[in-house]
């Protein structure tokens, strides 16, 4: 769940992280207002929840009230990414010294929180690591164990940062990951950190995604931030077919089969299981495949269920093949998930021998999820067959059909 | 019609409402069901969500209930 940004540096401001002086207009003449109070040139920022701000216009400066007006009144009328600002922030224009990247995350590999740290904040961090690895600096750390300031020092200092500048980001960094633990939260970022003429150090940018499940563990803060429980909060607006993800989850109450996300590749997927989902996705790509969707089945879902999101993928434009590729279950059962892929594709007036390009699911049951997929000629791998070699082998017989 | 599992209640032990209350309430994925007379029908429409657990067959005098995989 994303917050917009000036509920990100609110949440920061309460953590005690320094945030430049302004507010959140929701007319032109709110942005008027602010743009007095704040008393000389300001930065218009349109609160949306996608990207690319700037590139569309949603960003703008002003010298006088009335050009804050002006600009609030254009950013208030532009879509970015097919949604509408729900306000602008307006922020005093500062002079930058130096811009920095702090960030906190989750490390998938280590399995730990990360702190990112760069001395080259304002671009994309990315695009830092890949260009200019030896200015970006990562260390994690437990979520278990309270988060100790001097792990944020080491960071830190490991690109050279000393004296006063250190003392600062350090505070701040360690602001930043105790409010990551705190919230519940998969991404605090602020891009860039920056270090005015003045020498001190203000959140010019701040990115925060809290994670769905943590939301009714902080309930509190999200109905104090006037944010509703009924709120996706994506990045964009889902479109229809993820919109009939959500439903196909929604016929019964057994198990996961939805969670769809559309992607314009050709290759179907239906996977999941114990994080499956993920590590699936990603080999596909790396075996050269382009995936169509991405989705979860995992609890073991109903056949109705999983022949419902069978039905759907096969139904996206595009998509001629289906891999069903899942990691090793066990209260899901595999003969279950067989028959609603089988019944679903069948249902939708395909052969599972042409459609199902690959079936691996082993586990619960899978000897008599292998005799389903033996009757109807699907080819099927066991455990002895990694996740990265059946998208492999997916991947492969997509390309040779 | 389902594809993977035929559910058959043998029609004697069917009209028994005693019997047919006792299948409703074992089998967790509503395979079967009481009609107006009380008698116990099977839902065609649930029969492909069959578990495999057996509860049934162990509810019903035996061979009065058979759990039919057509994929074998
Ligand atoms: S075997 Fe279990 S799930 Fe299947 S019909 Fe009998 S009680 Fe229902």
């Amino acid at each position: 769940m994303r917050f917009y940004e000036f509920e990100a540096k609110q949440l920061l401001a309460k953590q005690g992280v320094p945030t430049p002086s302004g507010g959140v207009a929701e007319t032109p003449a709110d942005a008027e207002r602010i743009a007095t109070e704040v008393g000389g040139a300001v930065v218009l920022k349109s609160q949306v929840l996608s990207g690319g701000r700037m590139k569309a216009g949603g960003v703008k400066f002003a010298d006088t009230p009335a050009e804050a007006k002006a600009a609030a009144a254009e950013i208030l009328q532009l879509e970015i990414s097919d949604q509408l600002p729900v306000s602008v922030l307006v922020e005093a224009k500062a002079g930058i010294k130096q811009e920095y990247y702090l960030g906190v995350t989750y490390d998938a590999i280590a399995k730990q929180p990360v702190a990112i740290f760069s001395d080259m904040g304002g671009i994309d961090i990315e695009e830092v690591a890949e260009q200019h690895p030896d200015h970006v600096a990562k260390r994690n750390f437990s979520a278990l164990l309270p988060f100790s300031d001097y792990k944020m020092k080491e960071l830190i200092a490991s690109l050279g940062i000393g004296g006063r500048e250190l003392t600062t980001l350090t505070r701040i960094g360690s602001r930043l990951a105790h409010t990551f633990l705190k919230y519940g939260l998969t991404l605090a970022e602020i891009n860039p950190l920056s270090q005015l003429d003045d020498g001190s150090f203000v959140a010019l940018d701040c990115h925060l995604d809290m994670e769905d499940e943590a939301r009714d563990l902080q309930k509190d803060l999200l109905a104090e931030m006037g944010i509703d429980a009924d709120e996706t909060r994506q990045g964009r607006p889902p479109t229809d077919f993820e919109r009939r993800g959500a439903q196909v989850d929604q016929v019964d109450a057994r198990g996961v089969a939805g969670r769809v996300v559309e992607f314009d590749g050709d290759l179907g997927l239906v996977i999941g299981a114990g994080g499956g989902s993920l590590t699936i996705f990603d080999a596909v790509q790396r075996h050269g495949g382009n995936p169509a969707n991405y989705c979860e089945i995992g609890g073991n879902p109903s056949v109705l269920k999983a022949c419902e999101l069978t039905k759907l993928v096969l139904s996206k434009p595009g998509v001629d093949k289906i891999a069903v590729i899942m990691n090793v279950v066990s209260n899901t059962r595999v003969d279950i998930v067989a028959r609603g892929v089988v019944k679903g594709v069948i249902e939708a007036g395909f052969e599972p021998s042409d459609k199902i390009v690959f079936f691996r699911i082993p586990g619960a049951w899978e000897g008599e999820g292998f005799k389903i997929l033996e009757k109807y000629g699907v080819e099927y791998g066991d455990r002895t067959v990694s996740m990265s070699e059946a998208a492999r082998r997916a991947v492969e017989k997509l390309g040779a059909s | 019609m389902p594809m993977f599992i035929r559910v058959e209640v043998d029609p004697v032990a069917a009209a028994d409402n005693d019997l047919a209350a006792k299948l409703v309430e074992v089998c967790p994925v509503n395979i079967f069901e009481q009609d107006v007379s009380g008698a116990c029908t099977v839902v065609e429409a649930n029969e492909d969500e069959c578990v495999l657990c057996d509860l049934c067959i162990e509810a019903a005098p035996a061979g009065q209930v058979r759990v039919i995989k057509l994929y074998e």
